[in-house]
């Protein structure tokens, strides 16, 4: 009897320091990229790393400006691409699908979602770049963001379709029966209806899928072009800037890591720092986005 | 009251050794300092490697053919850049590191006890895509297209098409000596709109993969896939470059921290012996005796 | 139904004007039409991706190809049997570190934490906290882990480039869907089988390990395969952690190289894009096969 309980105490001892484990985690992970980041940014300030874009290494300077606007073009071109498209599935699986289409579809986008990233950057390399290079502009090698807003919206498809979806579905039934018995159509229900009542659960899965395409690395190295310039158009066709070579913010870390020492290294997770607070910027505003709607 | 205390105890503890802890010695490779090692025992069965990706498959071949006739030890290479190789050395984290350029003044004055030793020489190829219809650049055509002066193939002699320009990250050492060596400059500013790619393999896929495009690789990279242009009147061969002809030519060093001893010593002087330096050359490289 | 529905709001009862019905018909096949589209577009770029990397790829793979390690760094030659014993290394390390940390929080938060209200505040508030960690971590991009990682293993601890280091970078990447998927199977099992047990006089811990443990079994397993998904996949977090050796990892401490990192150095730095091709359907089979298995454990689990 007195070993169970004691059992029982010790047993719960370990549970608890188990579920600290995480927080422990993400203090070390702050913990240690603010401490690599701090020379850098106390070296060359805050200020000056998000509005230079000049990133010479070898002259300490580290202007991460270009590497922002590329991570943030990169994905507005996924999210331009991807979102309808998702959207689009979501309602489709939701709302209008037969059982056996569904079925298909839907382990047609879970298979894309467990597609490894390397595999997309690979047919992005092979198949998207040669074909991006046919567009006839000027300046324009394949490389860049279109190739990679493409690669992104593959991948970004599933995460946006699965949660929206879920947001749909869980839309009462009253609210679309009420519609249809007040003699709406069912398209015209699903746009007046269901869509409104399901806007946090989509927003949240936009934001979700942002979050992702700002998030990946090893697809943008391979498809993006990594050179350091801030993305403009070609010529006088303002949508040519996603013809336009570009770095992302993740790019910049896993090309020069293996190459850099003392002050550079810092930099580079100083890079790490301004990811992470970009992507925690992008959640917030969208959870406030959410909040303020409710209201 | 009693879990709260308990567990911030161990976590404390946690935090504590993970931030004060001194590097164990693991039973592994990277942590022995060479000099650990004396003569008479047994050589040390690991060897490691890390540092340019230009001297990286030239290693390759040099481990297996030392691991060929010492099946006891065992040589691994790992990229990671020169900048990498030369610190990777003077930290002891591995055993050898490899640069594709000459040690800085800088790295020299932070690590004294650096020994670099000159393996084996080898010459940067400038490459283009196999259609572009070019055989030969002055040194200064190539100047200006990387220092986005010159933007079309027309203005130096080809079609009328857009240059592409690859290159490599600023902490390549091929880069660095591409720079010096042709730019006049070791921290030379690229063309912005210039594709830059990780190591050597990469700028050769991009360049024999992308039409119009011109790189810089090592001569052990040349291959069918991409075409080297002569360099102000001599072709990029290993004869040119030992004459003295093609001037594109940097040392490959291998560094260690102090004098290095046991297998890494036997390593290094079959390296530097007629054997090693006869792979040197089979490979494409320049032979330093 | 909204058809008949239809027919009642017609001409015939809407006071005045014209219904506009048809119009709205007409806007919903259209829209109903693009929304098939939407539908068929993502099976089509399944089918373009899957299908042109399998196709191009499904040439290289022979017995050779699985069994021979990468050789000739340049040429890409040789095949891919080091990166298959690596990832299986990899997986097995992260699982078995990640595994018993993740179902050990989950079940505290499930089974314990709440009961904990009672307790101090302070209790509370480091539940909180220990929940909003795991969020948090959930949303990190994966190569920060790698960063992460390279400081602290790599370089602080002084593992180098080596299994170990990756392993634990990737165990802390997992660590949140493993903890997610054992609190969601273990709030799936009923409360009647709690009370039960305890009715019966055993303690806390003998319920949790004898009960509501192997009932939430299924869904626990479902959370680990996902991982190991993610772990195959997965390329940053391992790029900057590993290193790229081509040989077989003999110890903890030695560098390797997985099949997503194999893809990817094949691709950039070789131009065997064939065996890139190959090494990628390879993947793609492995997930296919961790889907179908996760399909398999959801519907068991389901059953229940």
């Amino acid at each position: 009897m007195r070993r169970r309980y004691l059992v029982d105490r010790s047993v719960r001892y370990l549970l608890f320091f188990s579920a600290l484990i995480s927080l422990f985690i993400v203090f070390m992970i702050a913990l240690f990229t603010l401490r690599e980041a701090w020379p850098a940014f106390r070296e060359i300030g805050l200020l000056n790393m998000l509005t230079s874009s000049e990133w010479r290494p070898g002259r300490d300077q580290f202007g991460l400006l270009a590497m922002i606007a590329g991570s943030v073009w990169a994905a507005v071109g996924s999210m331009i691409l991807g979102v309808p498209l998702a959207l689009a599935g979501a309602i489709f699986l939701a709302e209008v699908a037969p059982v056996w289409m569904r079925g298909i579809v839907r382990s047609s986008v879970e298979l894309l979602a467990g597609i490894p990233s390397v595999v997309y950057g690979l047919f992005g390399m092979v198949v998207l770049l040669p074909a991006i290079r046919r567009i006839p502009v000027a300046g324009n090698t394949g490389f860049g963001i279109l190739a990679a807003s493409i690669v992104l919206a593959v991948m970004i498809l599933p995460t946006i379709t699965n949660i929206a979806e879920d947001a749909i579905r869980a839309v009462p039934r009253e609210y679309k029966e009420g519609s249809l018995a007040l003699g709406a159509t069912h398209w015209q229900t699903i746009l007046g209806v269901t869509l409104p009542a399901a806007r946090s659960g989509i927003v949240a899965a936009v934001i979700l899928g942002v979050g992702r395409a700002v998030g990946e690395t090893m697809a943008m190295i391979m498809v993006i072009g990594n050179s350091i310039v801030l993305p403009r158009p070609l010529n006088s066709n303002p949508l040519t800037l996603f013809l336009s070579q570009a770095r992302t913010l993740t790019g910049n870390i896993a090309v020069e890591i293996s190459y850099a020492t003392g002050l550079h290294e810092d930099a580079l997770f100083a890079t790490g720092v301004v990811l992470f607070v970009l992507i925690m910027i992008i959640n917030s505003s969208a959870n406030l986005l959410i909040r303020e709607r409710r209201r | 009251m009693r879990y709260a205390f308990v567990s911030t105890l161990l976590l404390a503890s946690m935090l504590l050794a993970a931030c004060g802890s001194p590097a164990t010695p693991a039973p592994g490779p990277g942590s022995d300092q060479p000099t650990a090692t004396t003569a008479s025992e047994p050589v040390a069965s690991e060897i490691t490697v890390a540092g340019s990706t230009s001297v990286q498959p030239l290693a390759e071949v040099l481990a297996e053919a030392y691991m060929g006739a010492h099946p006891e030890i065992r040589i691994t290479v790992q990229g990671g850049g020169s900048s990498v190789g030369v610190k990777s050395a003077a930290e002891g984290t591995v055993d050898i590191g490899t640069a594709s350029r000459e040690v800085k003044d800088e790295e020299l004055a932070e690590f004294p006890d650096l020994q670099a030793f000159i393996i084996a020489r080898d010459g940067i190829a400038i490459v283009v895509h196999p259609d572009v219809p070019l055989e030969a650049l002055t040194k200064d055509q190539v100047k200006g297209i990387y220092e986005g002066s010159i933007t079309m193939w027309s203005e130096v002699g080809g079609p009328d098409a857009a240059i592409v320009v690859v290159g490599r990250e600023e902490g390549s050492g091929t880069r660095g000596a591409f720079g010096s060596l042709i730019m006049d400059d070791e921290e030379f500013a690229m063309v912005g709109t210039a594709i830059l790619q990780p190591s050597n393999g990469a700028v050769r896929t991009t360049v024999s993969t992308t039409p119009n495009s011109i790189g810089f690789i090592s001569f052990g990279y040349l291959d069918g896939s991409v075409k080297a242009v002569a360099i102000d009147g001599a072709e990029a061969t290993v004869e040119n470059a030992l004459s003295g002809e093609y001037p594109v030519v940097r040392p490959f060093n291998m560094l260690t921290i102090g004098e290095p001893s046991g297998a890494v010593k036997d390593w290094l002087d079959f390296i530097l012996s007629e054997d090693g330096q006869a792979i040197v050359a089979d490979e494409g490289y320049l032979a330093v005796q | 139904m909204s058809e008949q529905i239809g027919v009642v709001l017609s001409t015939d009862y809407a006071p005045g004007g014209r219904s506009n019905l048809t119009l709205r018909h007409l806007t919903e096949r259209a829209a109903f039409a693009l929304l098939w589209l939407a539908g068929g577009a993502a099976v089509v770029a399944l089918l373009a991706v899957v299908g042109y990397v399998v196709v191009q790829g499904i040439g290289a793979i022979d017995l050779d190809f699985l069994f021979s390690a990468p050789r000739g760094g340049l040429a890409g030659e040789g095949g891919i049997s080091t990166t298959i014993i690596t990832t299986v290394y990899l997986v097995a390390l992260t699982i078995s570190v990640a595994a018993p940390l993740g179902i050990g929080a989950g079940v505290f938060l499930v089974e314990y934490a709440s009961e904990m209200q009672g307790h101090s505040g302070l209790i509370r508030r480091i539940v909180t906290v220990a929940r909003f960690g795991v969020e948090t971590l959930a949303g990190v991009p994966s190569i920060i882990f790698g960063l992460f990682g390279y400081a602290l293993f790599v370089s602080a601890l002084h593992f180098g480039f080596s299994l170990l280091s990756a392993g634990l970078a990737g165990a802390c990447l997992i660590l949140p869907v493993i903890i997610r998927t054992t609190e969601e199977a273990l709030l799936a099992v009923p409360r009647s089988y709690r009370e039960g047990s305890l009715a019966l006089g055993t303690t806390q811990w003998q319920t949790v390990s004898s009960v509501v443990l192997p009932a939430a079994l299924p869904g626990i397993m479902t959370g680990i395969v996902l991982s190991v998904g993610r772990i195959i996949s997965e390329t940053a977090v391992f790029y900057v952690t590993l290193g790229g050796s081509s040989r077989a990892p003999t110890s903890l401490l030695d560098s390797g190289r997985t099949m997503a990192l194999h893809v990817f150095y094949l691709a950039t730095e070789t131009n065997a894009f064939q065996k890139a091709m190959a090494t990628g359907t390879i993947l793609i089979v492995s997930i296919v096969l961790i889907n179908a298995i996760i399909h398999l454990l959801t519907r068991r689990f389901a059953m229940r």
